[in-house]
């Protein structure tokens, strides 16, 4: 209820964006207007900012300047608005496009994680560019790259595709591999893991014999090393 | 505004060593050089003025298939070498990649071949009697423009500086979160001297917005951050310069607290001034002189446009907040300049304490004429010719500005025109 009411107004506000700049200074009781030391934000200003990060966020190459003044600013506007007492914490970071909606309903610490997974969804993005990290010269300063450095200096090439994806650890790499495609039919049809082939799985299970089934069940329970399991070809 | 406008809005202006050129960058990728005329003995009085010399394309759209993105052909900056040769060079840059460009001239053209006729073609060899020494004929004035490096890869994030080294030999490229050294005749690899991205991007609070090599201690390098600090650093210290000799940084004006503090106090422009001693910054509403010797404050805060202070929260909102402005010295370092909103742009004198507005404009800027100073009111008593606050345009904005190393010209970019000033600028400061 209390999100639909807040979607609402996220639109109105939508609409008003293009609106001149007049508007906002012309009303000097506007309480986002800070003249004094700030108390309170406006909820308003609070709502400006979360519009501005999530329009920043969709952009295909956010400017990152912009992204971390417009973050630090929400953090600063959340911070000194009263504990929200009566809205429920959402426990678990949202995906990125309804990220709005929850960051409005959510605690204090919610939208830490919020905000820590996308700026983690972004530091993949920018990890599968085609610019590696530069490589360690044997110029004047006459060393490798290593010590502080948080990339995997040593490891650089020159090639893009080496270099760039080594660049946030190799946990980043496999993160947004969809591995349903890894899904197999037959762990579906055995209903062990309900994936997206659910359909397809079903209509395949048929084609097992009783023996495969056992096999599988074998190596489920430990019993047998998975071995290449013979059967129709796939 | 059509696309074809959007390419023509000057995006960097840059005066070479000497003063003899200028060059701007523009939206669509294009650099176009402008030359000083030799003054004139008819009329002695008039100095010379800047035509164009050279016209090129520097950087064209590229498209990232990994990522799906366009990598835009904005320059964002050039800078130039010192002259070496009779050639001249330059560095230019977009968001990715830096080119190395070397400009000649070609005034003479041999003439007399042996085996090919006027137009090139091969003679026929039976014609060919008698054997001739070509000669070089003088020809109409041709400038030459060739791309001689290739600097790619080496950022991830956008490019937002490149400075030139006093040993002429290397130069910095600096991104949101990295800086790299190069050497100009090397480009298949750079050197990490700054890297400020956290371990976890989650982390991440500060982004790099500007840097510059000291202009005489070729070990020495600033750079700024999005939370207003300046870094001086050291490359004889440590290879990785991610710890810093000098932290220069105001503390908050209490008083002046806003949610909008961080935002404002945001550096996007950082000189150092031609004696090396002084640093210059911009920040949204301010221009400040630093001395290397002292890093708890600046030693001179200048107001750009305090009237904006009050109108903070819809400058959020239109994104006018998050403007860069760039500043710049004069030659003596005795003046500074900064650009404003409105076409407006303003210069401090440091030992008068006077400053002026005055406004780029067609209106006012008829050849010969003097620029008129102009006047923010904010309430009050109004003049004549006085703009008010709410009247400014935030369209109109003068975020490119250099001045000549030595002499009293300035050079304003707005949007996409590009003025050239060559009054003395002493006067009519009030």
């Amino acid at each position: 209820m209390l999100s639909k009411g807040l979607k609402r107004k996220r639109e109105e506000e939508e609409e008003k964006e293009p609106l001149a700049v007049d508007a906002w200074w012309l009303d000097p009781g506007h309480a986002s207007v800070a003249q004094a030391p700030p108390a309170v934000a406006s909820s308003s200003l609070f709502d400006l900012s979360v519009l501005k990060l999530h329009h920043s966020l969709q952009q295909s190459e956010p400017d990152l300047r912009h992204l971390v003044l417009v973050v630090n600013t929400l953090r600063r506007i959340q911070a000194s608005m009263a504990p929200a007492a009566a809205l429920p914490p959402v426990p678990s970071p949202p995906a990125a496009p309804s990220v709005a909606d929850n960051l409005l309903a959510s605690s204090d610490a919610a939208l830490s994680a919020s905000m820590a997974s996308l700026l983690e969804d972004l530091s993949h993005i920018e990890g599968l560019s085609q610019a590696p990290q530069p490589l360690a010269d044997e110029g004047p300063p006459g060393r490798g790259i290593g010590g502080a450095a948080p990339s995997l200096g040593a490891l650089d090439l020159l090639g893009p595709a080496t270099g760039c994806l080594l660049d946030d650890g190799l946990e980043g790499l496999f993160e947004d591999i969809d591995t349903s495609m890894y899904d197999n039919e037959l762990w579906a049809s055995e209903g062990l893991k309900p994936g997206p082939e659910d359909g397809p799985g079903k209509e395949e299970a048929p084609e097992l014999d009783e023996a495969e089934l056992d096999y599988l069940m074998d190596v489920l329970v430990g019993t047998q090393a998975l071995e290449r399991p013979p059967g129709p070809g796939r | 505004m059509g696309r074809r406008d959007m390419a023509d809005i000057i995006s960097t202006v840059e005066f070479n060593h000497t003063g003899e050129l200028l060059a701007t960058g523009d939206k669509g990728g294009r650099v176009v050089i402008f030359q000083r005329e030799p003054e004139s003995k008819n009329a002695p009085h008039s100095q010379g003025e800047y035509d164009v010399y050279s016209t090129f394309q520097s950087h064209e759209p590229e498209f990232d298939y990994l990522k799906s993105l366009e990598i835009e052909e904005k320059i964002n900056k050039i800078k130039w070498l010192p002259q070496q040769n009779a050639a001249h060079s330059l560095l230019s840059t977009n968001d990715k990649t830096i080119k190395l460009w070397k400009i000649t001239e070609r005034d003479k053209r041999p003439e007399g071949y042996n085996l090919k006729d006027e137009e090139g073609k091969l003679k026929d060899l039976s014609t060919v009697t008698s054997l001739q020494v070509p000669v070089l004929k003088p020809m109409d004035l041709m400038v030459e423009v060739s791309p001689r490096r290739i600097f790619a890869n080496g950022h991830t994030y956008h490019i937002n500086s490149i400075s030139v080294n006093s040993d002429c030999e290397t130069y910095m490229s600096a991104d949101d979160l990295r800086i790299n050294l190069w050497h100009l005749a090397i480009t298949d690899r750079s050197f990490n001297i700054v890297d400020i991205k956290p371990a976890n991007m989650e982390d991440l609070t500060e982004v790099i917005t500007a840097s510059e090599f000291h202009p005489h201690h070729c070990n020495l390098f600033v750079y700024s951050s999005s939370k207003g600090s300046l870094r001086l650093c050291d490359m004889r210290a440590a290879a990785l310069c991610d710890k810093h000799s000098k932290l220069f940084e105001e503390p908050e004006d209490p008083s002046n607290r806003s949610f909008f503090s961080e935002i404002i106090s945001s550096v996007s422009d950082v000189k150092f001034s031609h004696s090396g001693r002084y640093m210059l910054t911009r920040d949204y509403l301010t221009v400040k002189v630093w001395d290397l010797n002292m890093e708890a404050r600046p030693i001179e805060t200048y107001q750009v446009h305090d009237y904006l202070r009050s109108k903070l929260c819809s400058l959020y909102e239109n994104d006018c907040i998050f403007d860069k402005f760039e500043c710049a010295w004069n030659g003596s370092d005795s003046v500074i300049m900064t650009g404003a909103y409105n076409n407006f742009f303003r210069m401090f004198d440091r030992n008068t304490k006077r400053d002026v507005t005055l406004e780029a404009s067609r209106e006012s800027s008829k050849p010969r004429a003097v620029l008129k100073p102009r006047r923010v009111c904010v309430g009050g008593k109004r003049r004549r010719d006085d703009i008010s606050v709410d009247s400014l345009d935030f369209t109109k904005k003068i975020l490119h500005t250099a001045w000549h190393p030595a002499e009293n010209i300035i050079a304003i970019a707005a949007t996409n025109n590009l003025y050239i000033f060559q009054d003395k600028v002493n006067s009519d400061m009030h």
